[in-house]
C-alpha cells in the first residue's frame, strides 16, 4: 500500500490533543474553574482531572485509570452561585465554568481484618467487625455522595440485616473512592462493610459450579495430560492444521 | 455550546446514526463470516505493528539486532536515572526474602501465594508505583478464560491461545496458562469473587474473540476490578508489608544475580534501598507510551518501567515488537477518547457498522484481525465517521445486544459502560457508540519459563510485563488469567527458591557500568533517560513558563 505510512501518521495527528496534551490554539470554548480557590481558565471539553493537568498540575495522588475503575480521583465541588455540595471522579466529571474543587485522594479508614473461610454466615460478622453500622441515621448522605450512582444506604440498611445478598448485590459496582465514608456523619465505612458483604456473599452465597468440581478432578487425575504432551512437543506446521481443524461451539 | 445536540451527539452524527438504526433488523441474522488465513493477511497489513515506520533495530543489550517500536527503543537505549556514586548502598532500609514490584493481579497473586506457601507475612514487602490495585488489572472489564466445563478442555484452549498468537507462544509456557486456568477459577470462589453465574448454578461463560468455545468468565464489565478488590482485601487481611507511592528506579546486582532494588519516594524524593532473595516483576504494560501516536486504555503508570530495569540488569525479552491494540476503544465522546469498550459487547451481539449502516466485519476476529479491519474500513475505505475533533471512527450498534439477548441485558451485563456514557448523556440501550482502536496490551515482555523464571537468577516476572505467553498476539480473557497463574506461580517458586538461600547477596549498582558502556559503544548520547515512571500531559503554556526557584 502506498499510502499506508500516511494513514498511520494520519491517526496520530488525530490523537496529538489526548496523547500529548491539547494546544492552546486549537480551543474554541474556555471555562474558568478555581482549584482549591485559585482560578484558572481551561477548554471547557476537558475533565477535572485533563483541566488541572492542562493548567500545570503534574499528578502522583489524586489519579490512576484515569478511567472511572480505581476509585483515586474523588473530587469535591461546588458551583458558583450554590449552596450544595458535589462530588464526581476526576476523571469522569467534565468542567464546568464557576467550579470551585477540591480532590480528596485519601480517605482515612481501619479495615477489618478477619479469615474469610473461618467466618460465619450471618449479622453477627458484621457486627463483629463493623459494629458502627448500627449507627446509622438513615440520612442517606452516602447515596448522595456516590460517583457510581450506588444506593449506599440500602446496603448499610441490608448489612445491619444480615441480607449479604442485597449488600453484595447493590455495592458491587462500587470502586473504594471513599466519598461515602467522607460524607457519612455516623462515621461508618461504607465501602469496607461491602467488601466483606461481597466476600462473603460470593464464598458461602453462592455454590461452586459441579462443572469446575469435575474439571479439577479432571485435572488432579491428569487426564488432559497426554493431549497436551502431544501439542506441546507439536511442530508448528501441526499447530497450525490443528488450529485450521478447530470446531467452533453452537451458539 | 453553540451546537445544537441530541442524545449526546451533534446533529450530524444524529442524523447519521439514523442510518445504523435502518439496517439493523436486517443485520440482526446477519454477521458477516470470519476471514480466511489469506484474509486475515491481507488485512494485517493495515495494523500498526506492520504498517511501514515506527520501529527499529535495538543498538544495545541482549536482544540488540531485535526489531522494537521506537517508543520502546528510547526507553531501553536510555540512560539511568541515577549514576552509582549517588546512591548508598552500605545499609538496606528493608530487607524481605520476597521483594515484589507492583500490586496489581500479578504482584498481589505472588504475595499471597508465596505467604500461602510458608514464606511469612513480614518476609514479603510489596511496593506501589501509586496505591496498591493502581493497575491495568483493576480496568480489564471483560473477562477471564478458563476452560471448566464439557465440551471445552485445556487443549482447545492451548490451540485457541497459540494460534491466536500466530504460534509464537511459548508451548510450555500455554500450557500452564491453560492447566492452571480451573485451579485460578476454584481459588477465586473460594476466596469470595462474585463470578457470573447462570440460573442454573454454572459459571456464565461468554465468547471471545478468536475462541472456539465459550469460555470467557466475567464479574458483570467489572472483571479485573473485582478479582482484583477481592485479591487486595485478601492480601491485606494477611498482613503482608506493602508500601505506596514508592516506584523502583533501579534493580540491585551482585553483578550477575539480582539481589534488591533501589525505590524511590514519589511524593518526597528520598530513595531507600530494599534487599532480598528473589525479586518479582510485575509492573505491568506499557500503553502510556501512545505507542504510534495512538490513545490509549491503561492505567496512568502504565510507562515499561519493570521490562527497561530488567533489560538493564541482562534479563533477555521476547516478542517485543508486537503491540495489542484492543479493536473497540472510544472515539467519541472527547472526554473519553481510547477508553475500554469490553470485547464482551461484541461477544454477546454488538457489531461494528459503518458511516453507511453496513456491517463490514465479523465481530470476533481475533484483535489484531478486528483492529486492521476497523483501521481499514476509516482510512482506506474511507467509510469511517469523523468526529468534530477530527477522529474517524465506526458505529459499534450496541443497541443490538439487547435486541438479541432481552430487554435488561445491557443493564445487567454492562453497568460500568453504560455508565461512562450516560455521564456524557449517551444511552448505550438506544444509541451506539463510535469506536476505534486503541493501544491496549503489551503481547511481549521479560521471557519467562512455566515457573515465572526469567533468565536471570533471583529475578521472576509475571503479568503483561512477561513475555512469552501471548506470542504476538494475545486473546481476551487471557490477561487476567496469565497475571494470576504466573503470580501465583512466581509466589511459589520464589517461595521455595528464598529457603534454598542462607543469606542476602551483595548490592551493587555494577550492572549500570556495563550497559553504560554499551550506549556509549553504540554512540548513544545521554539524552534520554528512564525509567519514565509517570507521562506528561501537562498543558504547553504552563510548562513553558514553568521556572524551578523553590
Amino acid at each position: 500500500m502506498s499510502n499506508e505510512k500516511s494513514v498511520m501518521e494520519r491517526i496520530a495527528e488525530a490523537n496529538k490533543p489526548v496523547t500529548a496534551g491539547v494546544d492552546e490554539k486549537d480551543i474554541k470554548h474556555w471555562v474558568t474553574i478555581r482549584i482549591m480557590g485559585k482560578a484558572y481558565r481551561v477548554p471547557s471539553d476537558l475533565t477535572i482531572l485533563t483541566a488541572m493537568e492542562f493548567a500545570g498540575y503534574r499528578f502522583v495522588r489524586g489519579v490512576g485509570c484515569r478511567q472511572g475503575f480505581c476509585g483515586a480521583c474523588g473530587t469535591v465541588y461546588r458551583k458558583e452561585g450554590e449552596y450544595k455540595l458535589k462530588t464526581g471522579l476526576a476523571c469522569q466529571t467534565r468542567v464546568e465554568d464557576g467550579m470551585y474543587l477540591v480532590q480528596i485522594p485519601f480517605s482515612p479508614a481501619q479495615k477489618a481484618i478477619y479469615d474469610i473461610k473461618k467466618e460465619r454466615y450471618n449479622v453477627s460478622t458484621i457486627l463483629k467487625y463493623y459494629p458502627e453500622v448500627a449507627k446509622c441515621v438513615s440520612c442517606n448522605t452516602c447515596t448522595k455522595a456516590c460517583p457510581q450512582d450506588i444506593e449506599v444506604m440500602d446496603y448499610v440498611q441490608a448489612a445491619l440485616r444480615g441480607n449479604y445478598e442485597k449488600v453484595a448485590e447493590t455495592s458491587f459496582d462500587c470502586i473504594r473512592c471513599g466519598l461515602c465514608a467522607m460524607r457519612c456523619p455516623a462515621e461508618i465505612v461504607q465501602y469496607d462493610i461491602g467488601q466483606l458483604g461481597r466476600r462473603m456473599y460470593g464464598r458461602y452465597g453462592m455454590d461452586k459450579p459441579d462443572h469446575l468440581k469435575i474439571r479439577l478432578k479432571e485435572l488432579e487425575e491428569k487426564k488432559f495430560d497426554p493431549e497436551l504432551d502431544k501439542l506441546e512437543k507439536a511442530t508448528k506446521e501441526e499447530l497450525v492444521k490443528f488450529y485450521a481443524a478447530r470446531e467452533r461451539e453452537k451458539d | 455550546m453553540a451546537e445544537k445536540y441530541i442524545d449526546g451527539y451533534p446533529e450530524y452524527m444524529h442524523k447519521l446514526i439514523q442510518k445504523v438504526h435502518q439496517t439493523r433488523a436486517k443485520r440482526k441474522d446477519f454477521v458477516p463470516k470470519a476471514l480466511t488465513p489469506e484474509g486475515r493477511e491481507d488485512v494485517l497489513q493495515f495494523h500498526p505493528d506492520y504498517a511501514k515506520g515506527g520501529k527499529r533495530n535495538l543498538m544495545v543489550g541482549l536482544n540488540k539486532g531485535d526489531i522494537v517500536p521506537d517508543e520502546i527503543a528510547n526507553l531501553l537505549e536510555a540512560y539511568p536515572l541515577i549514576e552509582k556514586g549517588d546512591i548508598d548502598l552500605s545499609k538496606a532500609d528493608y530487607s524481605p526474602e520476597i521483594l515484589i514490584i507492583g500490586g496489581g493481579l500479578a504482584g498481589t497473586s505472588a504475595a499471597i501465594w508465596a505467604n500461602e506457601m510458608g514464606v511469612k507475612a513480614e518476609n514479603i514487602l510489596l511496593t506501589n508505583k501509586l496505591r496498591h490495585g493502581d493497575a491495568n488489572s483493576i480496568m480489564a472489564e471483560g473477562g477471564t478464560q478458563a476452560a471448566d466445563r464439557e465440551p471445552d478442555s485445556p487443549a482447545k484452549h492451548f490451540i485457541d491461545t497459540i494460534g491466536g498468537g500466530h504460534f509464537t507462544n511459548k508451548p510450555d509456557v500455554v500450557r500452564a496458562l491453560v492447566t492452571d486456568a480451573p485451579i485460578i477459577m476454584d481459588w477465586l470462589c473460594e476466596l469470595g469473587a462474585m463470578l457470573d453465574r447462570e440460573e442454573n448454578g454454572e459459571f456464565t461463560e461468554k465468547w471471545g474473540g478468536g475462541t472456539s468455545v465459550r469460555r470467557m468468565h466475567s464479574c458483570k464489565d467489572y472483571t479485573g476490578l473485582e478479582e482484583l478488590r477481592v485479591l487486595k482485601d485478601e492480601f491485606t487481611n494477611r498482613l503482608i508489608p506493602s508500601i505506596e507511592h514508592f516506584p523502583v528506579i533501579e534493580l540491585l546486582t551482585d553483578g550477575n544475580k539480582v539481589t534488591g532494588a533501589v525505590l524511590w519516594n514519589l511524593e518526597t524524593g528520598e530513595y531507600k534501598i530494599v534487599k532480598s532473595k528473589a525479586v518479582i516483576m510485575a509492573t505491568g504494560g506499557f500503553g502510556r507510551l501512545h505507542i504510534r501516536g495512538f490513545p490509549t486504555t491503561n492505567h496512568y503508570g502504565a510507562t515499561y518501567d519493570g521490562v527497561v530495569l530488567a533489560y538493564r540488569a541482562g534479563a533477555k525479552l521476547i516478542d517485543a515488537d508486537t503491540v495489542q491494540y484492543h479493536p473497540t476503544g472510544a472515539a467519541y465522546p472527547v472526554q473519553i477518547i481510547g477508553f475500554l469498550l469490553t470485547e464482551k459487547l461484541r461477544a454477546t451481539g454488538a457489531q461494528p457498522v459503518n458511516k453507511d449502516g453496513e456491517a463490514f466485519v465479523f465481530p470476533l476476529e481475533p484483535r489484531d484481525v478486528e483492529a486492521s479491519a476497523i483501521i481499514k474500513e476509516c482510512y482506506v475505505r474511507e467509510n469511517g465517521v469523523i468526529t468534530p475533533t477530527g477522529l474517524r471512527g465506526v458505529w459499534l450498534d450496541t443497541p443490538l445486544i439487547d435486541l438479541k439477548n432481552g430487554e435488561g441485558f445491557i443493564d445487567k451485563s454492562f453497568p460500568g459502560i453504560k455508565r461512562m456514557y450516560e455521564r456524557f448523556g449517551i444511552d448505550i440501550r438506544k444509541n451506539p457508540v463510535l469506536i476505534f482502536p486503541t493501544l491496549h496490551y503489551q503481547n511481549g515482555g521479560i521471557e519467562i519459563d512455566p515457573w515465572s523464571h526469567t533468565s536471570l537468577e533471583g529475578l521472576y516476572a509475571a503479568g503483561e510485563v512477561a513475555g512469552g505467553i501471548h506470542g504476538k498476539n494475545r486473546l481476551m480473557g487471557n490477561s487476567t488469567l496469565g497475571t494470576m497463574v504466573f503470580g501465583r506461580r512466581a509466589g511459589i517458586d520464589a517461595a521455595k527458591f528464598v529457603q534454598t538461600q542462607k543469606s542476602w547477596g551483595k548490592l551493587t549498582l555494577d550492572h549500570l557500568d556495563v550497559y553504560v558502556q554499551m550506549l556509549k559503544a553504540a554512540n548513544i548520547k545521554p539524552e534520554r533517560r528512564a525509567p519514565i515512571i509517570l507521562p506528561e500531559y501537562r498543558g504547553k503554556a504552563a510548562l513553558a513558563r514553568m521556572i524551578d526557584v523553590f
